[in-house]
């Protein structure tokens, strides 16, 4: 795809986005979510695709917005949308400067020891946020009710994953061209090469995950009213749902590439949305069948896949044999 | 947290019994963390699955005492039961893996692991369960430590376990084969050892390893379908600490974990217990990796 097929495939796109909640007006809630999902699978594949760090433990952040979120509009005593958008902003900020601190410290081990060294993280502050009281501990929070009727509440949250999506989406088709974006790639394809060429592989590195905490920050604090309770276990830090959906859904669609998180975001989450009602009490298992299936016969996505197939569709030079 | 710290101070015999309280499980950690370092150093593969074994292993023997059998046959039986299907997982799926990126096999594994999680939720369900031993109590320091016996007789079965599997390891030809395939799969190979089956066999052990361990966590501690990963973490934990392949050193910090950790869940109170688990995890990888990077080497 060139760059101009793709502008008008992204215009196609966005403007379905704007009509659909019009268009499926009952289903807004799921809509909402969909974003969200594409929101999860972009994130992860800043570090995970692009720069070859594979993270279980990106729901870090969002549990961090998602709490900080709820906190704020419990105790500031503003309006919903000052204090919603004040708690997603702090959310974001702290989770920056939680990946920061958590970065310079886990991102200098390679490969698998950094994705047990993240798995860890995911399910240590899940069992923190769990035991602290100021927190609600266990029993987690509620978030404040939506300000007028409950169709607009989804309305709403259906324009603002969107609006962050497109955000998300535009930066990174942008930062995978720039300077930073090949020193990812050259991190990803030999760090001691792109160490050896002069490339502070470390800063590079924290700064990708700290731009992947913001914006699951930013997500996390609308997510909680979206949801409208915020669990430590099964909704903040929900290792064992949000926290490999995230790495599934950017391997479904072909990790390493723009396009393919959000294809692979889409696919799973409207097959998710079709199947898991019908799967009560079994959801686990149909997910942990979908992730081997996926990852022992589909391992480089489906655009990985269509990349080989017609490499030259995909801008690669084919040498005819 | 000073009151727990304040009560450790006040009554030293407490410490006595949170560290043989420590002691006695970390023997059946060490069991579990020798499996994982079987299977990493032979196959190169982080099994995450390792704690949702020893969970099944200890609902095997729970189910022993519902059918009104020994819950002690249950060690026996849960080995067998998991050794064959951990060559039914192997043949299914870890053998597609095997060979490609570790990450792949870590998913796999965690998928794996999410699958047998809700599995195990259906059959027995989602109540935390024991299985009554019929074994007393003995009373130490006129009755202010107490000890378990059946915790006794999970510590002696724990070190057993680990004598066999080292007299099985250096005595017997498949040991030897597991051992060759370990130093160098291609080699191992060209001499014609079948891999595969090797393979196949360490895989299988190992299952059974976390069977055995689960049917004693059943009998001295309790099980449930959610807590399989904090048991894979641990195995993590002292397998990076004690290195691939040196079963007194996986033995020893097994028993050093379970000691730190129990005085931890007292000291921090039990609803931090798992989070100290976790942390301890992200803070001995850290400190393994910065003492690497010395050397100017990582881990890797």
């Amino acid at each position: 795809m060139n760059g101009r097929k793709q502008t008008v495939l992204a215009l196609v796109i966005a403007v379905t986005a704007l009509a659909l909640p019009f268009l499926a007006p009952d289903y807004r809630a799921q809509i909402a979510l969909l974003w969200v999902m594409v929101l999860f699978a972009m994130t992860w594949d800043i570090l995970g695709g692009q720069t070859g760090y594979n993270s279980f433990g990106n729901v870090v952040f969002f549990g961090i917005g998602m709490y900080a979120s709820a906190v704020v509009q419990r105790d500031s005593g503003l309006s919903y949308f000052v204090a919603l958008f004040l708690g997603m902003g702090l959310g974001g900020l702290i989770a920056v400067a939680v990946a920061a601190v958590l970065g310079s410290m886990v991102l200098r081990m390679r490969g698998h020891y950094f994705a047990i060294a993240t798995l860890g993280l995911g399910i240590a502050a899940a069992e923190l946020a769990a035991g602290w009281d100021y927190i609600g501990a266990g029993s987690g929070m509620t978030t404040p009710l939506f300000p007028g009727a409950p169709g607009n509440q989804y309305l709403f949250f259906c324009y603002l994953f969107f609006g962050l999506s497109a955000v998300v989406f535009c930066l990174l088709a942008w930062l995978y061209r720039t300077r930073f974006g090949l020193a990812l790639n050259a991190i990803r394809d030999n760090e001691d090469k792109a160490e050896a060429m002069g490339l502070r592989t470390g800063l590079y590195k924290t700064a990708a995950w700290m731009i992947a905490a913001f914006f699951l920050g930013l997500t996390g604090g609308a997510v909680g009213n979206l949801l409208r309770f915020v669990d430590p276990r099964d909704t903040a830090f929900a290792g064992a749902t949000y926290g490999v959906w995230m790495v599934l859904m950017a391997i479904l669609g072909g990790k390493g590439t723009l396009w393919g998180p959000v294809l692979g975001a889409v696919i799973f989450h409207v097959t998710q949305e079709l199947l898991w009602t019908h799967l009560l009490g079994w959801q686990r298992v149909a997910l942990g069948l979908i992730i081997v299936a996926i990852v022992v016969f589909f391992p480089q996505g489906l655009l990985g896949w269509a990349r080989e197939r017609w490499p030259e569709r995909f801008g690669h030079k084919v040498e005819a044999s | 947290m000073a009151d727990n710290i304040q009560l450790l101070i006040d009554a030293p015999l407490l410490i006595v019994q949170l560290l043989l309280d420590g002691i006695l499980i970390g023997a059946i950690f060490a069991v579990a963390a020798y499996g994982m370092a079987l299977v990493w150093g032979v196959m190169n593969v982080i099994n995450i699955v390792q704690g949702e074994y020893v969970m099944l292993g200890g609902f095997i023997a729970y189910q022993m005492t519902l059918w009104n059998l020994n819950p002690f046959l249950g060690v026996p039986v849960a080995a067998l039961v998991l050794f064959v299907l951990g060559i039914g997982v192997y043949y299914a799926i870890i053998r597609r893996v095997v060979d490609k990126d570790m990450f792949i096999s870590l998913l796999a594994t965690f998928g794996l692991s999410i699958l047998m999680q809700q599995l195990m939720n259906q059959i027995w369900g989602s109540q935390v369960r024991t299985a009554q031993s019929g074994l007393s109590t003995w009373f130490l320091f006129d009755y202010q430590v107490t000890v378990s016996q059946v915790k006794i007789v999970a510590f002696v079965g724990a070190l057993l376990i680990g004598l066999l599997l080292i007299l099985f390891l250096k005595r017997t030809r498949l040991g030897q084969a597991i051992r060759a395939t370990a130093q160098n799969p291609r080699a191992a190979r060209v001499l014609g050892i079948d891999t595969d089956r090797v393979f196949a066999a360490t895989y299988g052990i190992n299952a059974a390893l976390c069977g055995a361990a689960g049917a004693f966590v059943v009998m001295a501690y309790s099980v449930h379908p959610y807590t399989g990963l904090p048991y894979t973490v641990r195995s993590f934990m002292i397998v990076i600490v004690a290195g691939l392949g040196n079963l007194p050193a996986v033995i020893l910090a097994g028993l050093g974990l379970g000691a730190s950790e129990t005085m931890a869940g007292f000291i921090l109170g039990v609803q931090f217990q798992v989070a100290f688990v976790f942390c301890l995890l992200v803070v001995i990888l850290v400190f393994r990796n910065t003492m690497l990077g010395r050397k100017r080497r990582y881990l890797k």
